[in-house]
């Protein structure tokens, strides 16, 4: 083939582009006609569906309806309802298009929700006969949640209502108030009739009263939305991948850019960490060279420099507006969950790149999305409510405000293994108090005493009651090392007691085994080693790689107490200063030599000279 | 950003998720056009490396071609290569070129049983020893908790409705009427044990933007696709005693990329050529609720 007529196709390709349009509305009101009708009259089906169906259809002895075209699952055939977001494929003059078909029945609107949040356009279609009903207020307020800002209204079944624009009028009017309500400005009204074919594809003889466009020419007239590359960039980190087959050495920070742009050479910094490094280059495979990357491309990055982050931190440029940090989160949660949202319970959240656990502080307002009543009296998020809340987690979020920068301004909260929610953040919160503290009062509130107080235990044992907590990546000796010291200060006539990592692993964590509960696990460590310090021992115990946060959760739990750190090999916190840091244990001699040295000038270790 | 970039890009962001998210990952190679495509995703996403194992279910009735190019193919990329077959049911001749079982059988026989008992470890695995050259028993019989398909939205009704990320029952069943909520880009990734999800990266795509990537990135594509001077070629690659090569002449991606686009085969389903679709009014329905691909 010759290669200018070669290039030409390259040349069709890049102009063209594919939008996702969802059609929603309440039940039966004809959201699978209007769509097989579309493809029908576009002539997109292929030729095999339409006569299968139409041969299914002779088979099972119903008469044929378009709406079968999509719904064609046996499931909603015999049911007569949609089930499932379906997608279909068709082309107009201007573009290509995934048409979603949303379910409108209340028990599906998860699928609605899940077809609407991957749409960029909107189609709602109202029964001209039945006029506005629950879903199609719910509906319209979802969009509206979703970010879904070109939407069309088809008012649809006019042949049922004689083509009567008085009707038509009626119903425009009352749906625009209730959208105005909140904040949602349709691009067009349409009067169609799906079955019989008025303006959906062609303009209607028997509505010569309306001028506006067709549901296909309001597709075309929908602008696709750009990549955003004009506000601050966001990196979510997905991954970070040492692959070393044939020699490769790089250290790739892979991702996809959210917004903004990004160039060789850039300042980086890593939140919630606030690592810092630049730019050294961008990374692909069968791709020349790149010095800047964009909004939408899913890449990788090498830095000049090795640090240690985390997947799930998000980068962003040091020169650009930063994101906000906080454990408290104020959103706006659409629950679809079996089970209401209650507070108490450890729930997870996913949130850009990262997944933390996460807990419902407190319930401002519940909103019923289907009359915009609102109540400020609940305790928990039911199922399909619509809640402005307040979470909490236990290491800082890195996000933006939903109105600011939607895409790390959203998240979803699991369920035990499901998607039970969706929110938007409104802001952070300014509380100083937190979960962990406000349990540390309540618990040495209710603390039982017995007749031996600190003071007489440290004045009998000639010693401070102190966690030793040893910390460092794996691997870099912290468990030899705090076995040794423990034996030295044992021989020396100390209290002291080593814990072993897997002795409450298979102790006390017995009944959890799933990593991602890593939590749950250092606050069992928390709580036992604030039992052991309050029997006045010095307890010895090692953790790897525990981050600043992580850290001060073990501190805080077992306080009153203390604590005291040794970091062996590369420190990887951000912020906090160990209260030593030994790089390498050449001599466990001397390494304990230098701890007990702490202990003494700390006055855990109590001498007396004669 | 163009059209197949803004796929590409998803698919990458897809696949990492799938990496990060399960240890138990493997990715379905029918050596088809879709997988293949799939399969070139990987080196993407991971920078030239496959870091995800891939698994073939051989049915015995592949077209021969598709046995040397797979193994070719994993030699050259140096892919972790699995594969798994009903060898039961073929010795106990249960299939319908014996004539003992319908086409859905059959698929169910060698396909279906197949691939769930090799996904789950119950049946024997063959891993590529790529020193020697051949096949061996593979030592590692966990389950797979994460299997990613290079199954597309436009190919029948109930592949229109899948997730990007699906749950599986325990029995591999598909509960298509409660699925979970799939929200900006957050997929499923928790699941319970027993369980597993489906990974479908390629949701979006349409056999056209298949072709034009093929093109774009030059991806090397098994020769069944193109006409040899017979006049026939395949446009959709199955067991032989099943699928129908269709006449064409097409002996290039381009000329193919022009039949799809405004040629003969712009109206016709691609799977037509497939017999086991039109046995039942739900054929591929019924299979897949059962853990078909």
């Amino acid at each position: 083939m010759n290669d200018n007529i070669n290039d030409k196709n390259t040349n069709t390709l890049t102009t063209r582009d594919q939008m996702n349009v969802v059609v929603i509305g309440h039940v039966d009101h004809g959201k699978s006609t209007v769509i097989g009708r579309l493809l029908a009259d576009t002539d997109s089906l292929p030729e095999g569906k339409l006569a299968q169906v139409k041969a299914n259809c002779k088979k099972n002895s119903k008469p044929f309806e378009y709406a079968f075209l999509l719904d064609a699952l046996k499931d909603e055939q015999a049911q007569g309802i949609t089930i499932d977001s379906a997608r279909c494929f068709f082309k107009s003059q201007k573009r290509e298009y995934i048409i979603i078909d949303a379910p409108g029945h209340i028990e599906f609107l998860k699928n609605m929700v899940s077809g609407a949040a991957r749409a960029e356009a909107a189609l709602l279609c109202i029964d001209a006969k039945e006029g506005v009903q629950e879903n199609s207020r719910r509906h319209g307020y979802l969009l509206s949640m979703l970010g879904v800002r070109s939407v069309a209204i088809c008012v649809n079944k006019m042949d049922l209502v004689d083509y009567d624009k008085t009707v038509f009028d009626n119903i425009v009017t009352e749906y625009a108030e209730f959208l105005k309500a909140i904040n949602l400005e349709p691009k067009f009204y349409i009067p169609a009739s799906a079955r019989e074919g008025d303006n959906i594809v062609t303009n209607s003889a028997a509505m010569s009263w309306y001028t506006g466009p067709t549901v296909l020419e309001a597709f075309d007239s929908f602008e696709k939305e750009a990549p955003v590359t004009d506000k601050p960039f966001r990196f979510p980190v997905q991954d970070i991948y040492k692959f070393t087959a044939d020699g490769d050495d790089r250290r790739i920070i892979a991702g996809r850019i959210e917004t903004g742009t990004i160039k060789v050479g850039d300042e980086v910094i890593f939140l919630p960490s606030e690592k810092t490094s630049t730019i050294a280059s961008i990374e692909g495979f069968n791709l020349t060279s790149q010095q800047t990357a964009i909004a939408g491309q899913s890449t990788g990055f090498t830095l000049d420099t090795q640090i240690y982050i985390n997947p799930g931190e998000l980068m962003c440029k040091v020169a650009d507006v930063q994101p906000n940090m906080s454990t408290k989160i104020r959103a706006n949660i659409l629950w679809l969950g079996r089970h209401p949202m209650i507070k108490s319970k450890r729930y997870k959240i996913k949130l850009a790149g990262s997944r933390m656990p996460v807990w419902l502080r407190s319930v401002n307002t519940v909103l019923d999305a289907s009359d915009l009543t609102t109540s400020s009296y609940a305790e928990q998020v039911e199922r399909h409510d619509v809640a402005e809340c307040i979470l909490e987690t236990l290491k800082p979020a890195a996000f933006d405000l939903a109105t600011q920068i939607q895409q790390t301004g959203r998240f979803v909260i699991v369920d035990n293994y499901e998607i039970a929610g969706g929110g938007l953040i409104l802001g952070s919160v300014e509380d100083k108090t937190d979960r962990i503290t406000e349990h540390v009062n309540q618990r040495q509130k209710s603390w039982d005493r017995s007749k031996l107080t600190q003071g007489l235990r440290s004045g009998q044992y000639d010693q401070r009651s102190a966690l030793v907590l040893v910390t460092g990546p794996a691997d870099s000796g912290k468990s030899d090392l705090a076995k040794d010291l423990e034996a030295y200060l044992f021989n020396k006539g100390r209290y002291v007691y080593y814990l072993g990592i897997s002795n409450t692993l298979h102790g006390i964590d017995a009944d959890i085994n799933d990593a991602s509960l890593r939590d749950e696990y250092l606050r069992r460590l928390g709580e036992v080693a604030h039992l052991f310090t309050d029997a006045g021992l010095i307890l010895i115990t090692t953790a790897s790689d525990l981050d600043d946060y992580e850290l001060e959760m073990i501190k805080t739990l077992n306080s009153p107490n203390e604590c005291v750190v040794v970091n062996i090999g590369e420190n990887r916190f951000s912020k906090t200063v160990p209260d030593m840091q030994i790089d390498s244990i050449k001599n466990s001699d001397v390494a304990i030599n230098e701890i007990c040295e702490l202990l003494k000038a700390k006055k855990y270790l109590i001498e007396y000279y004669v | 950003m163009d059209q197949l970039d803004v796929l590409e890009s998803q698919g990458i962001y897809i696949l990492r998720e799938a990496y990060r998210e399960f240890k138990q990952l493997v990715m379905l190679w029918s050596i088809g056009k879709d997988s293949t495509v799939l399969l070139w995703l990987a080196r993407k996403a991971f920078f030239g490396h496959v870091p995800i194992p891939l698994m073939h279910i051989d049915t015995s009735y592949k077209v021969p071609a598709m046995i040397e190019y797979r193994d070719k193919l994993a030699l050259d990329w140096k892919l972790n290569m699995i594969y798994g077959q009903n060898t039961q049911a073929l010795e106990d001749k249960q299939t319908f070129p014996d004539g003992n079982a319908t086409r859905i059988q059959c698929c169910q026989n060698l396909k279906t049983k197949a691939l769930k008992n090799t996904l789950s470890g119950a049946w024997p695995r063959w891993i590529l020893d790529h020193e020697a050259g051949k096949y061996v028993r593979h030592t590692d019989t966990e389950p797979y908790t994460g299997v990613i398909v290079g199954v597309r939205a436009d190919e029948e009704g109930s592949r229109s409705k899948e997730r990007y990320f699906s749950p599986r029952g325990e029995q591999n069943d598909w509960d298509v009427g409660d699925q979970p909520p799939e929200l900006w880009n957050q997929f499923k990734t928790d699941f319970a044990p027993g369980t597993h999800l489906r990974i479908h990266p390629l949701l979006d795509w349409t056999e056209l933007n298949i072709w034009e990537y093929i093109q774009r990135e030059n991806i090397p594509i098994i020769d069944l696709y193109f006409d040899k001077g017979t006049g026939k070629r395949y446009r959709s690659l199955g067991c032989y005693p099943c699928t129908s090569p269709v006449d064409s002449t097409s002996t290039n991606v381009a000329e193919i990329i022009e039949e799809l686009r405004s040629g003969k085969f712009s109206n016709i389903a691609e799977r037509s050529g497939r017999e086991q679709d039109k046995e039942d009014c739900n054929g591929l329905e019924t299979l897949r609720r059962d853990g078909y691909m």
